[in-house]
């Protein structure tokens, strides 16, 4: 029932987010058709604005956005005029929903490999970090997930295309065509995601250790290691799972930089540029498809709460 | 290790994604596709392929391959050469133009390709309806400027015609030198109507795609790759020279010179894919080709606001520029400093000198205008835009290197202001600037391209900057059929404007670079506007 209710509550939402973005992309200076060359005639540009039905009043095109414009034709009848968000007014001989098919499913293996990484790396490294508190694994673990939570992916990259495709030739430098061509931008979009759960999982071990149930547990005359694992680690594992929700969303959607280091064929770079191409429809279309994402992953994430922790209940 | 009840599901999850990812990989990387004969960069995503909305230079390339037009370009010297059209007659008044197409045209699905292919074409990119940029191209023609204008609405009378299935009979409006260069131009290319009528906006995804040019497109991903294959039935089959090419649209300099330098691909040809901090060093290597081209990077006057509305400030500061030093110093891959618009090279035309450097007669010119030692003189605002692909800083260090220079000879304090390049054309056309960065890029070899734009109600013009002398000159130069004549009065138009107006600043010609090793590429030279047809293209094949 209380997952029923999330989902209905996403509609409005969805809808104020939609106009929101239409309102911002509409509100921000320069407009798809302005560029360097100025068409040989004022009239060229009137044909272009109105084949995008952009010298209209906003709230026509908003509507328009969903479909909800219908127009006399000629004949004096009335016609349902076709919905306009699929429309590219910068790629004209593509769709956004082509697009979007294109390149979603591209950043979602890359997204997911990250994920996979980050998680199969950042967990046990924040937890046998969080096990040798002090000594040198521990220095040694947070080291590491420091350092990659504080470089960023646009010198990561480079400095793995550098040693790894370049000086070693173990690697291809960029596009996106076999297993191989996965392995550098895996590890350049995973790592800054890697840290930050090694962190967090580290932090959430520590609060675990010394939490009430824990000190029960050891008095009960439970080991150590069945400890860490069997009690301590399900909890501490809460705030990573909390993270993961949006970090998922963040992954699957692409990145603007990795994507273009590596000329990769996924979306992430759209979420970038159709905003500074002015490309209304599709800049609605991609806030629109993150805000979905990162709505059905928060309830996923709410849902695994209920499984790992017993205390939590939504009613 | 084993972990407690409904934890459990975590590891597996990853495990999950991790695996699904991998089978997904598993399942995109067996698509069979064989290796290309030749693999070009050609810069960033091409936005269209059809030649009625196409207008970046990388995107013109691939249609040019695909859709041909009446002349098409020489591969060496990329001067029009005869394409579907195999003869022309020219009235001797220059305003009729009669082609005759050769009889062997097929499209690549079999169907001849006719007169009436061409006179479709030319006023499909001239109805309004299809929202065509370069519409302006055909404007020469009679009545075709109305015709798009919806002031003539019968195409009939815009002045092109087949009067039978070979001859195409064109009708200009006025003399137009550069007029079987436009007919190489992608706008004038002939197109399929069955298909376009069919399918709409989305007819280059009809497969198979009727092409009337030297290859067929067989792949276009978006952002991944454009492929390109042999149309056997095009009119010069035998002299294409590959069977298979993969355009890759990359936009980071870096990725584009590590791609080649691994060999993934034979040919870079976009100069903004020469990493720029590194473009002093690579000129120099043998694969590395830079070659003067038809473009030049200038700074625009607002002439309507004080203080440029004086033309002894617009000289004062043009005298003031050390243009040497922005071309040793910031471009650094061997561009000619600038005095004049028009580049060097451009055929039938060699330009007047403009302004040199000379800082003494600008502080003189300045304190002429009431600002002795820049005394009095407004604070003013340099306009510029970010640069695309990121890490190419040029325009601002040249912004930068203008602000000390005016700052130093003429005593005068500049702002820097740099805007988003949207935002960037937005103010440039609405003359919402004082000084703005610009260049231009000829569209066709000829001095008009770049002298044309200036005219006062010319939408490129971008100054404010009316002359009415200027307006005669270039209609003058315009309806002058004889070339040397022609030149002459473009000589006094661009004095007017380089020298005694000065709306402009010519700062430098570009040099165009392309990089590929001529070892193992052949067919592919450096000319003016930087054309290189694929047709004459291939990759040697090296004996094992």
């Amino acid at each position: 029932m209380y997952f029923l209710k999330r989902l209905a509550f996403a509609v409005p939402l969805l809808i104020v987010i939609s106009a929101l973005a239409f309102i911002l992309v509409h509100l921000a200076p320069g407009g798809p058709f302005d560029r360097e060359r100025k068409p040989a005639s004022p009239e060229i540009e009137r044909h272009l604005q109105s084949l995008y039905h952009l010298d209209e009043p906003l709230w026509k095109q908003y509507l328009r956005y969903f479909g909800l414009v219908w127009e006399k034709d000629p004949q004096g009848t009335w016609q349902h005029a076709p919905a306009s968000w699929n429309a590219s007014t910068k790629y004209r001989n593509h769709n956004v929903s082509d697009i979007i098919a294109q390149g979603l499913p591209v950043s979602m293996t890359l997204g997911s490999l990250a994920f996979g990484f980050a998680m199969v790396v950042g967990i046990p490294l924040g937890f046998f970090s969080a096990a040798r508190r002090g000594q040198w694994p521990d220095y040694l673990g947070s080291f590491l997930a420091l350092v990659t939570v504080c470089i960023p992916g646009f010198v990561i990259a480079p400095v793995l295309i550098l040693v790894f495709a370049i000086k070693l030739k173990w690697l291809p430098v960029a596009l996106w065509e076999s297993p191989w061509h996965m392995i550098l931008p895996t590890i350049a979009l995973g790592s800054y995601f890697m840290g930050k759960v090694a962190r967090l999982m580290r932090e959430g071990m520590l609060g675990a250790a010394q939490s009430e149930f824990v000190t029960a547990a050891r008095a009960k005359g439970l080991g150590e290691t069945s400890l860490l694992f069997k009690h301590a680690f399900r909890i501490a594992l809460l705030p990573v799972v909390s993270y993961a929700g949006p970090m998922l969303a963040d992954l699957l959607t692409g990145s603007f930089v990795i994507e273009n280091i590596f000329q990769i064929p996924g979306i992430g770079v759209y979420f970038i540029n159709s905003s500074l191409n002015s490309d209304y429809m599709m800049t609605v279309d991609l806030a629109l498809l993150y805000a979905l994402l990162l709505i059905g992953l928060n309830l996923v994430v709410d849902f695994a709460y209920t499984m790992l922790d017993p205390r939590v209940k939504y009613e | 290790m084993r972990f407690p009840g409904r934890a459990r599901w975590i590891f597996p999850l990853a495990r999950f994604f991790f695996f699904a990812a991998v089978l997904a990989l598993a399942a995109g990387c067996s698509r069979q596709e064989p290796p290309a004969d030749l693999t070009i960069i050609n810069g960033a995503e091409p936005e269209s392929l059809d030649p009625a909305i196409v207008v970046a230079q990388a995107d013109l390339r691939v249609v040019q391959g695909l859709f041909e037009g009446l002349t098409r370009l020489d591969p060496q010297t990329a001067r029009p050469v005869p394409g579907l059209a195999q003869t022309w007659e020219i009235s001797p008044d220059e305003k009729i133009y009669t082609f005759h197409l050769r009889t062997n045209l097929l499209w690549s699905t079999g169907e001849a390709i006719t007169a009436n292919d061409v006179v479709y074409s030319w006023l499909r990119a001239l109805d309004p309806k299809t929202a065509c940029d370069y519409a302006g191209q055909l404007f020469y023609i009679r009545n075709a400027e109305e015709f798009n204008a919806g002031q003539v609405k019968d195409p009939s009378l815009v002045g092109v015609r087949a009067p039978d299935k070979l001859t195409v009979r064109v009708e200009l409006k006025s003399p137009t030198a550069f007029f079987l260069d436009l007919c190489a131009f992608p706008t004038l290319s002939v197109v399929p109507r069955q298909t376009i009528e069919k399918y709409g906006d989305r007819w280059l995804m009809a497969r198979p795609l009727p092409s009337s040019g030297a290859f067929e497109l067989a792949i276009w991903r978006l952002n991944d790759k454009i492929r390109l294959i042999k149309n056997p039935r095009y009119w010069d089959a035998t002299n294409t020279q590959s069977e298979i090419i993969d355009i890759l649209p990359v936009g980071s300099a870096n990725t584009a010179l590590n791609l080649y330098e691994r060999g993934q691909a034979d040919i870079v040809w976009d100069k903004e894919l020469v990493p720029a901090q590194l473009a002093d060093v690579l000129v120099k290597r043998a694969d590395f080709h830079p070659f003067n081209y038809l473009g030049t990077y200038f700074v625009r006057f607002n002439v309507t606001h004080k203080p440029f509305d004086d033309a002894r400030v617009r000289r004062a500061l043009a005298l003031a520029v050390d243009k040497e030093r922005i071309v040793r110093k910031i471009t650094k891959a061997g561009e000619l400093p600038a005095s004049h618009l028009v580049p060097v090279g451009t055929v039938n035309y060699t330009s007047p000198a403009g302004l040199g450097h000379d800082p003494e007669l600008a502080r003189k010119l300045l304190a002429e205008a009431g600002y002795p030692g820049g005394k009095g003189f407004p604070h003013i605002e340099y306009l510029f835009n970010a640069a695309a692909g990121g890490g190419d800083k040029i325009h601002e260090n040249i912004a930068v290197e203008l602000q000390q220079m005016w700052r130093d000879e003429l005593g005068i304090q500049m702002d820097l202001r740099q805007v988003e390049t949207k935002v960037f054309w937005g103010c440039q056309s609405r003359l919402d600037y004082q000084l703005s960065r610009s260049s231009w890029i000829g569209d066709y070899d000829d001095a008009n391209t770049f002298l044309g734009m200036f005219t006062s109600g010319d939408g490129n013009n971008r100054t404010g900057w009316k002359n009415d002398r200027y307006d005669a000159l270039i209609r003058a130069a315009n309806a002058q059929t004889d070339v040397r004549q022609r030149e002459k009065i473009f000589q006094q138009a661009e004095t007017l404007l380089v020298r005694d107006e000065v709306p402009i600043i010519p700062l430098y010609f570009y040099v165009g670079i392309n990089y590929f090793d001529t070892n193992k590429v052949q067919g592919i030279w450096q000319n003016l506007i930087d054309e290189h047809p694929l047709q004459a293209i291939r990759k040697i094949k090296t004996q094992p």
